[in-house]
């Protein structure tokens, strides 16, 4: 093993999992005083083409309170046919299956590179998939247009036997009968008025149904696997019908007076999917896909009134506490999420307007349920249609990019306890003894429920160093973390992927510099920021942001190495180099910010952020900058206002945006045409390489980013100068002498100045520390409790 | 009568009976034909055939007219004096003296003094009809003398008996007698009731004398009078009649029993009284003795008094049959104390015929203040020359009494009946439309009364007075017009509302909801699509007959198609809409469930027009009968649909009209969700009101809604059993809407039924989002409504919709004196929107004349249009208070009316008189159907919902339905020459009437039956049912086979032409004589006793005479 950062890139490829630590504290005591928390990235579902899945069902551990999965890690008796559970030290007997197992002849699972492995279930019924659209009907003709040909295309990407459902709304609620031939039929309900999951099933004539299917069901499992409702049709009956239908869509008929927005029941409508699926197929995976174009204006979840001269809450209302429908539309939304996922449906909202729609109340539906978030300005834009369309790309086995209705288990070694998780899933509850009663993120249990995931679905899930100070470390011993994946795989089977990892312990004390060495700043960084982002939800900014901060000091003081009141002499080690940086682009973020950004925008980037891969994850905290010129080839430069020099082109991507931005002399030299004149054809070359790398970058992204081109003093630069460092603003910008790059005009900090405070800080404070540590201790406590928010 | 008393004399009856009985059958079974008949007749047509035969009778009869020598005398010397005074129609009821010198004359004329007198009696009610102007019937039974007469009595009787026998040959000799057997002759014949109507001559009054003096009464009869003229129209009739008589005979016997019946306690008492009137109307008595027994029993039912005299069994009759012949013969006088002879009682038949001839061929023309129209059984054309046409407001009378006091007293209701959009007949124009351009039509400022023919232009016709509240107002210059020196105006013959007593004004925007012109009304069809209606085949014919009778929506004037959009909804517990917009391919349903909170899921594609989504519409109605084949839900609701429909006109920003198709009792989980409640056990009882008042107020709150809306809702109800008409009915009823009940409802046999009433209910002309105001002059003012309506404060009668069909009844009552001279005003505004969703005014201007004499009251007074009014009162009063008491209170004011003239008008006679006004001589008749009802005296087969529904009808029917509704139609097809085309005359609606060798129609404006007598000729059947015999005629049939004779055309074309004047389709059902069915059949012949305990028609004159005397004394 050559050094820590191949280590951690292998073994993210391997398992998908990178951990903050990747040698661990031996003590609870040492583990608090790393700052940073022993926790990890898990990407569950990570996409492994060279990882066929085992046909087979996995062996468990027979102890009750254990069940961990059999795993390379596991010592293994051949000769008896034994072997030992390494989370509980239990001996199990092989079954029956595993007969013939020997040294040479070994499963799959105990091969040191299967620590990660797939299961197919074969037993029980097979699910079909289910996409349950709902459709906002008050757009504009074009949008409605653009969203039916979109929705129709969709269609034909979807598998043939998986079942469709419509639900349209606008005043009133239309849920489509697709079954019926001739007439088509819909059930139609008030916009305004909240019905209970019951109400709904019955108006549904859901109910009754059931009894006759049920006693069927037993006899014949495979022949109807699933009880077809006349709501949820398989695709290849309906398809003609279904295509029809939504051609002749209409938007909503009800007139809209002059200053009005037109009555948008979102509230009822998905209340009303919620309750349709619960009633028909709970706990089988399901997609609801919500389209609208305007934030919900009557009824449960309305988030604002339909007056236009009151305009949607601003974050300025929400501080004031002015934000009148806020809190009633959030339960609601948050009721509903909740149901969702309790029944392994995830939402999918797709909000394209160009004022805001809601997304702030809504979000949980997402966030809860895994589900998608998008936001555009119109269904009528490549942005939304490439998403859309994205969300139905399939593997190299041709199967969806999704999966449905997952739950994720996770055991632990004695010694370490589960704190909490912060990524697209909701807590089951499942309390054992590898639960923490610390939580950080949503904690208390050690499973929870993702009801929508794709390969890049990511979680962060946190621990706890338990055992005492004053405990040996175990003997040659590793923590072990096993992570248990129960998904429907799009192609409608289940599976079980397994991903069992061990770390070296280490004590602190002695071996700070193995611990130092083995830490992955990058992970660290995603890790913590999920934290503040997640912390952000329900705290008022600056309070995270010092939160952070303290974080970031807390951590300089203990791995910084400097002189006694000696700033100028504080150095960080290369482990930890980069991490100030993070924090400081971190402080910067729209996660952590909210000022330019409407509540929307947040949730919506909050959103993103808390399920994005550690790659992507990094990308939004700090964007990536190349600089293409004449000088060179195209190479990643300082995200510093240093950067932007004339003739150069930048093309930055923050995720959510590609921006491509011409120098001042590029700019004009384009003006001027040369690009069109063949004696400047490598001015046309280069003006087209950020685009190619732009659409590179837009092929792979999901959701699609926001795809700016502009130009030195163009509106659209705006997008870059907000996020490069200000190293050079109007203040200081004479100071420089120099003029290396263009002044961003603002007062925040620079990384320079960030970083010269913390150096301050770092080394001021430690001075402190000796005298006070038993009352921080206990303040530091404090500080852990506070992190635990309740799901 | 001598209705009075006592128990005594009916044991005296008693035994006259059993004589009787023999007798009687002899006469009656030995010989049907004629001698058996004549005797009944005798007692009868003695008199009659007297009457009209005066010579032979006049022999015999003579004795009587002395027995009654009061009369006689009086009459007498009045004699054909009395008949000029009539002709001149004095009201001479006044002077009791004068009514029988009238009567006396009538008696002299016809030569045979004595008969004619009895005669005279019938003919009195009738031949008065002409000189109507006084006619007063003054039915003097001769009161018996209670006590002391009694014991005497039976002897009478027995004499009675005797002379019969004579009688008897007497009877020989005429023809009548053989009639009197069979009634049809009888009435022809001798019934002098019959006949004396048809002379009508002098109509004006008659007098029953059941008095002691019997005899007296007889004479009383006034039909002398009538005789001289009757005389000649009547023997006429009686030849035809005459024609038939073996068969006859026969049927009296049956029929005999019916009448019979005539109330016990009357013969107690006033045996010899009776036996008088019996004369005339004994006829009951003689054949059907035995049935008397079991009718008598009913007559009980008197409302309040059942008690008394009943004791008599039915066999007395006997006696009553014998005393015609007596009475011929005999004394007179102790036939009348017997029985009242049916024929010697005023005759609606009679009155109708001789309205019809006598008023029927000119038109009447409305110029002249006060004038009492036609009946309304009569044809006649109406010429508007400055009042509404009777046609549009009928009053109970049109003479109105200048105080308050006077109206007390006589207790005469003051209600006109308003049909404000009554249809006309193609002769006569609808009303002119007039616009006035922006500033609307011209009111007085004060009162805001419509400019009117009655306004009074002044100072050269720059202002002009309101004729409602004298206020003096400015007229408009563009208004303006000068005088003529008569102070009108001399544009007054081109403008209608100058001159007419009806027109209408467009009505400017300040006239419409929310200051906006409406929209054309909309239609919506909501179809119960239920497990019942499915099986009953109903959805699937009804959704056929939309796709064409959607092509004939009402339309205005000449407009090419109709602006009247279309709605679909079916439900059962949910409900379906339907989008039927033009441009889809496939109509959309829509299903909302959520009926507890009900809400319209569209709005664009809901209401659209026929033409343009045509081929939408008919994929949607060839479909909705597929679509719910397989249906297994039976729960319905349906306040929800109410509400949707009207929430649905509410978005679309218009009136309109709801067609609703329901089965069965709302029992789904909703609002207005309702439970069988239906128990008879309360019938009887202080709670039997419960039954027709509604089971929640959630509809009366519903209707509200609608009716604000202009929403009208016509319901259609298919029920299998119990659906809580009283409930369902509400929002209908509030909202001027229709409803239509078929009771297990099976295509094969009610699909013409249904079918017609639908196809006339869209075709027909509405008016949407009406509001009525009856305006009147100073002196009396509106207080009292009813009808299919809303009302939010008194005096705006709001309707959703009306129709031509729909009525609206308005009490006046005094609020200061009245001016003889200025007379009394009406005007009825209406201001509705039409189909086409134009907004108008519809006025109607009607004056009346006031009095200070009550007997001019009373000589212009319209007793049907009393009787829709009472009938109507009463009919909400059992809402509220027990049916008996209801009863007993109509009975009073008729009581109260009757006594007051007989106190104030009439001339003195004995008060064993019964002396009716010649306007309300019928009064008696039909009050006593009105008792009988279904609502007011279910029969133990009278359904909860029935009665509901048929409370329901009454309350908007006007006067011509009322009128045939209480007292049915009874036809006999085959009396008359094949070849007669004309309509047949009816026949009263008495089983006596019917002759087991005929075939009769009888249709009351909702039933219509056609009763086959036992003995029919087979050539009739054949021709008629394409069968070969009597027995196979299937019971019950409904359709009458096409056959292609003459008979079956032409019975064909009468029901066909008895249907299309109605506004419900009538049901044929064919009813055979001793059948099963025949009991319903019964129950229509509203003369006769009923099975449920109503009183016969002679019973209650009898009781109602009664109670007159107490009143007056």
């Amino acid at each position: 093993m050559a050094t820590y950062l191949e280590f951690i890139q292998q073994n993210e490829e391997r398992d998908g999992v990178r951990f903050s630590w990747n040698v661990w504290p031996s003590s609870r005591l040492e583990a608090t005083r790393m700052v940073v928390p022993l926790a990890c990235l898990l990407t569950p579902l990570k996409e492994r083409p060279d990882l066929p899945p085992v046909q087979y069902e996995p062996v468990l551990c027979s102890r009750p309170t254990c069940k961990a999965i059999l795993n390379p890690l596991c010592q293994v008796d051949y000769r008896a046919r034994l072997w030992a559970c390494n989370f509980c030290f239990q001996r199990n007997q092989f079954p029956p299956a595993y007969a013939g197992i020997s040294e040479v002849n070994q499963p799959a699972e105990l091969m040191p590179q299967f620590s990660t492995i797939e299961y197919v279930i074969q037993r029980g019924p097979q699910s079909p998939l289910i996409f349950l659209y709902v459709v906002d009907t008050c757009l504009e003709e074009d949008d409605l247009q653009a969203l039916k040909e979109s929705l129709q295309m969709s269609l034909s990407l979807l598998p043939p036997d998986s079942l469709v459902g419509l639900i349209t709304f606008g005043r009133m609620v239309q849920v489509h009968e697709l079954s019926c031939e001739g007439i088509s039929k819909s059930y139609v309900f008030r916009g305004t008025k909240d019905l209970t999951a019951k109400q709904i099933q019955d108006m549904l004539g859901l109910t009754k149904p059931a009894v006759p299917v049920q006693p069927a069901r037993p006899a014949q499992p495979h022949e109807q696997p699933f009880v077809s409702s006349r709501f949820l049709q398989p695709v290849h009956k309906i398809d003609m019908n279904l295509t029809d239908l939504l051609g002749e869509l209409q938007r909503d008929p009800w007139p809209v007076p002059q200053g009005k927005r037109p009555l948008r029941s979102t509230g009822v409508a998905v209340s009303i999917a919620v309750g349709l699926l619960e009633g028909t197929f709970p706990n089988t995976g399901a997609r609801i896909m919500l389209f609208m174009g305007g934030p919900p204006t009557q009824g449960p979840g309305m988030v604002v009134g339909d007056e236009l001269k009151v305009p949607i809450r601003s974050w300025h209302d929400i501080e004031k506490d002015n934000a009148r429908f806020m809190k009633k539309a959030t339960k609601h939304y948050e009721m509903l999420a909740n149901r969702a996922a309790a029944n392994g449906h995830c939402i999918d909202i797709y909000a394209c307007a160009l004022d805001q729609t809601g997304l702030l109340e809504m979000k949980c539906c997402t966030n809860l349920t895994g589900g998608y978030m998008v936001m555009g300005d119109s269904f009528n834009t490549s942005l939304f249609k490439q998403t859309f369309q994205r969300i139905f790309s399939k593997d190299f086995n041709g199967h969806f990019r999704m999966a449905f209705g997952a739950t994720l288990e996770v055991k632990t070694s004695r010694e370490l306890k589960i704190a909490g998780a912060i990524g697209p899933c909701v807590s089951l509850n499942v309390k054992g003894p590898c639960v923490s009663e610390n939580e950080l993120g949503v904690g208390g249990t050690s499973q929870w429920k993702i009801c929508g995931l794709d390969p890049t679905s990511t979680l962060g899930i946190y621990f706890e160093v338990v055992s005492q100070h004053n405990a040996p470390i175990p003997q040659g011993g590793r923590g072990a973390v096993q992570f248990v994946t129960h998904y429907q795989h799009s192609s409608t089977q289940r599976r079980i992927r397994v991903t069992t990892v061990a770390r070296n312990w280490a004590d602190a004390q002695s071996q700070l510099k193995h611990i130092e060495a083995a830490f992955d700043q990058e992970a660290a960084a995603v890790l913590m920021a999920r934290l503040g982002v997640f912390r952000a939800e329900s705290e008022e900014g600056p309070d995270v942001l010092r939160w952070l901060d303290r974080q970031l000091i807390r951590l300089c003081q203990k791995f910084g190495q400097y002189n006694k009141e000696d700033p100028t002499s504080f150095r960080l080690s290369d482990s930890f180099s980069l991490y100030p940086q993070f924090m400081f682009h971190l402080r910067r973020s729209p996660f952590l910010q909210v000022f330019n950004n409407s509540p929307d925008e947040s949730s919506c980037y909050r959103h993103h952020f808390a399920r994005q891969d550690l790659t992507q994850s990094l990308i939004m905290i700090q964007p990536i900058l190349y600089s293409y010129s004449f000088h060179g080839p195209p190479e990643p430069v300082l995200l510093d206002s240093s950067s932007i020099l004339p003739d150069r082109i930048l093309l930055m991507d923050t995720f959510f945006q590609i921006v491509i931005y011409l120098g001042e002399t590029i700019a004009q030299w384009q003006k001027a045409g040369y690009q069109d004149m063949p004696e400047y054809e490598n001015f046309k070359h280069l003006l087209q390489a950020p685009l190619d790398d732009a659409q590179e970058i837009l092929q792979a992204r999901f959701p699609m980013p926001r795809y700016i081109n502009t130009e030195h003093g163009g509106s659209q630069a705006r997008f870059l100068l907000s996020k490069v460092n200000p190293s050079q603003t109007h203040n200081n910008l004479y100071a420089w002498g120099q003029e290396t790059g263009a002044p961003i005009l603002t007062d925040d900090v620079s990384l320079q100045v960030f970083m010269d405070h913390l150096k301050k800080l770092g080394c001021l404070q430690r001075l402190l520390r000796a005298d006070v540590s038993s009352r921080r201790k206990k303040a530091l406590s404090v500080l852990c409790s506070r992190w635990s928010i309740p799901a | 009568m001598n209705v009075n008393q006592s128990a005594p004399p009916v044991p005296p009856f008693g035994q006259p009976q059993p004589v009787y009985p023999g007798y009687h059958q002899s006469s009656y079974g030995g010989q049907p034909g004629s001698t058996a008949a004549p005797t009944p007749y005798g007692a009868y047509n003695g008199p009659v055939p007297g009457y009209q035969q005066t010579p032979p009778p006049g022999m015999s009869r003579a004795p009587p007219s002395s027995g009654a020598p009061p009369a006689s005398t009086a009459q007498a010397p009045g004699g054909q004096a009395a008949y000029g005074q009539f002709g001149q129609g004095d009201v001479q009821n006044g002077p009791s003296s004068t009514v029988q010198m009238q009567r006396l004359p009538g008696s002299q004329p016809f030569g045979s003094a004595p008969l004619v007198p009895v005669v005279s009696q019938p003919a009195v009610l009738q031949p008065y009809g002409p000189p109507p102007t006084s006619a007063q019937v003054t039915a003097q039974l001769a009161g018996m003398h209670i006590s002391g007469a009694v014991a005497p009595v039976p002897p009478t009787s027995g004499l009675g008996y005797g002379p019969p026998t004579s009688l008897a040959s007497a009877s020989g000799s005429f023809p009548n007698s053989g009639l009197y057997g069979s009634y049809p002759q009888g009435q022809a014949q001798g019934h002098p009731g019959a006949q004396p109507p048809q002379r009508s001559v002098l109509p004006q009054a008659s007098s029953f004398t059941p008095s002691a003096s019997g005899g007296p009464r007889m004479p009383s009869m006034t039909g002398p009078l009538l005789p001289g003229q009757s005389f000649g129209g009547p023997p006429v009739s009686q030849p035809n009649h005459i024609s038939s008589p073996p068969p006859q005979a026969l049927t009296p016997g049956t029929q005999m029993s019916g009448p019979p019946g005539p109330p016990p306690p009357m013969h107690s008492s006033q045996q010899p009284g009776y036996q008088l009137q019996q004369n005339g109307s004994f006829g009951p008595a003689r054949g059907p003795q035995p049935n008397y027994g079991s009718p008598y029993p009913g007559t009980a039912t008197f409302g309040s008094q059942p008690g008394p005299p009943q004791p008599l069994p039915p066999k007395r009759l006997d006696p009553d049959a014998i005393p015609s012949p007596q009475l011929n013969e005999l004394p007179p006088q102790q036939k009348t104390r017997h029985r009242i002879d049916p024929d010697a009682i005023p005759s609606p038949i009679q009155v109708i015929e001789d309205d019809r001839n006598n008023r029927g061929s000119e038109p009447f023309i409305t110029g002249v203040r006060g004038q009492v129209p036609p009946l309304v059984t009569t044809n006649f054309l109406v010429k508007d020359q400055g009042n509404a046409s009777p046609r549009y407001i009928r009053c109970t009378s049109y003479n109105i009494p200048c105080t308050s006091d006077m109206a007390k007293q006589a207790q005469v209701p003051l209600a006109a009946v308003i049909k404000p959009l009554a249809r006309l007949p193609p002769e006569e124009a609808s009303p002119y439309v007039v616009d006035h351009g922006e500033s609307g039509p011209l009111r007085c400022n004060r009162c805001k009364a419509y400019m009117c023919p009655f306004m009074q232009f002044i100072e050269g016709g720059r202002r002009f007075q309101c004729c409602f509240c004298s206020c003096i107002n400015d007229v408009p210059p563009q208004y303006f017009q000068h005088l003529d020196h008569t102070g009108k105006r001399v544009d007054a013959y081109d403008r209608p509302e100058l001159s007419l007593g009806s027109y209408e004004f467009l009505a400017t925007v300040d006239y419409c909801k929310n200051n906006k012109f409406p929209s054309p009304p909309a239609f919506i069809f909501m179809i119960d699509v239920s497990y019942n209606a499915i099986r009953s085949g109903l959805v699937r014919l009804l959704c056929e007959e939309l796709k064409s009778l959607l092509d004939f929506l009402p339309r205005e004037g000449g407009a090419e198609e109709s602006a009247v959009r279309v709605g679909f909804v079916t439900y059962n517990k949910v409900l379906h809409f339907y989008n039927v917009k033009s441009s889809l391919a496939q109509p959309q349903m829509m299903v909302v469930s959520d009926v507890g909170d009900m809400f319209v899921p569209l709005l664009d594609g809901f209401l659209v027009n026929v033409n343009e989504s045509r081929t939408v519409i008919t994929s949607l109605l060839d479909q909705i009968p597929e679509m719910f084949a397989d249906t297994r839900e039976t729960e319905t609701v349906f306040a929800p649909v109410i509400q949707a429909g009207m929430e649905a006109l509410k978005a679309a920003e218009c009136a309109g009209k709801l067609f609703l198709f329901h089965t069965s009792l709302p029992i789904a989980e909703a609002p207005g969700k309702l439970k069988n409640r239906d128990d008879r056990k309360l019938i009887n009882t202080d709670k039997e009101k419960t039954l027709f008042q509604p089971q929640t107020g959630a509809y009366q709150t519903l209707a509200k809604e609608c009716v604000a809306q202009g929403c009208c809702v016509d319901l259609f109800l298919f029920p299998n059993q119990y659906v809580d008409v009283a409930t369902l009915s509400v929002v209908p009823q509030l909202t001027g809407g229709s409803v239509y009940k078929y009771a297990c409802f099976q295509v094969e046999n009610d699909q013409e039924r249904f079918l017609s009433d639908l196809r006339r209910d869209v075709q027909k002309v509405v008016g949407f989002d009406a509001v009525m105001r009856v305006r009147t002059s100073t002196g009396i003012r509106a207080v009292d409504f009813f009808g299919a309506f809303y009302m939010s404060n008194t005096t705006d009668v709001e309707l959703a919709g009306l129709d031509g069909d729909k009525t609206v009844t308005v009490e006046f009552k005094h609020d200061d004196r009245l001016n003889e001279e200025s007379g009394a005003l009406l005007q009825c505004a209406l201001l509705y929107t039409s189909c086409a969703g134009q907004r108008r005014l519809r006025i109607h201007n009607l004056a009346l004349n006031c009095c200070t004499q009550l007997a001019d009251l009373y000589r212009n007074c319209e007793t049907d249009t009393l009787i829709n009014y009472m009938a109507k009162f009463a009919y909400r009063g059992v809402l509220n208070s027990p049916v008996k008491t209801v009863r007993d209170t109509l009975i009073t004011q008729c009581a109260q009316i009757l006594a007051c003239y007989r106190k104030n008008c009439a001339s003195p006679s004995s008060a064993g008189q019964l002396i009716l006004p010649e306007c309300m001589k019928l009064l008696p008749v039909y009050l006593n159907c009105v008792l009988k009802s279904d609502v007011l005296q279910p029969g133990a087969e009278v359904t909860t919902d029935d009665r509901a529904y048929v409370r329901l009808l009454v309350t908007s029917m006007d006067v011509a339905e009322t009128n045939v509704f209480f007292y049915p139609r009874l036809l006999p097809l085959t009396k008359s020459p094949i070849e007669n085309t004309t309509e047949p005359s009816a026949v009263r609606a008495s089983e006596e009437r019917l002759s087991n060798g005929d075939i009769y129609l009888l249709e009351n404006g909702l039933n219509l039956f056609l009763w086959v007598g036992a003995s029919v000729q087979q050539g009739v059947v054949q021709s008629l049912f394409g069968v070969s015999s009597f027995s196979q005629i299937t019971s019950g049939l409904s359709v009458l086979p096409v056959l292609d004779n003459l008979l079956s055309k032409k019975v064909r074309g009468l029901i066909d032409g008895l249907r299309a004047q109605r506004s419900r389709y009538m049901k044929l059902i064919v009813v055979k004589q001793e059948d099963k069915l025949e009991m319903l059949f019964k129950h229509f012949l509203v003369e006769d006793k009923s099975l449920s305990g109503g009183a016969s028609y002679v019973d209650f004159l009898c009781h109602m005479h009664k109670e007159i005397r107490q009143l007056l004394s």
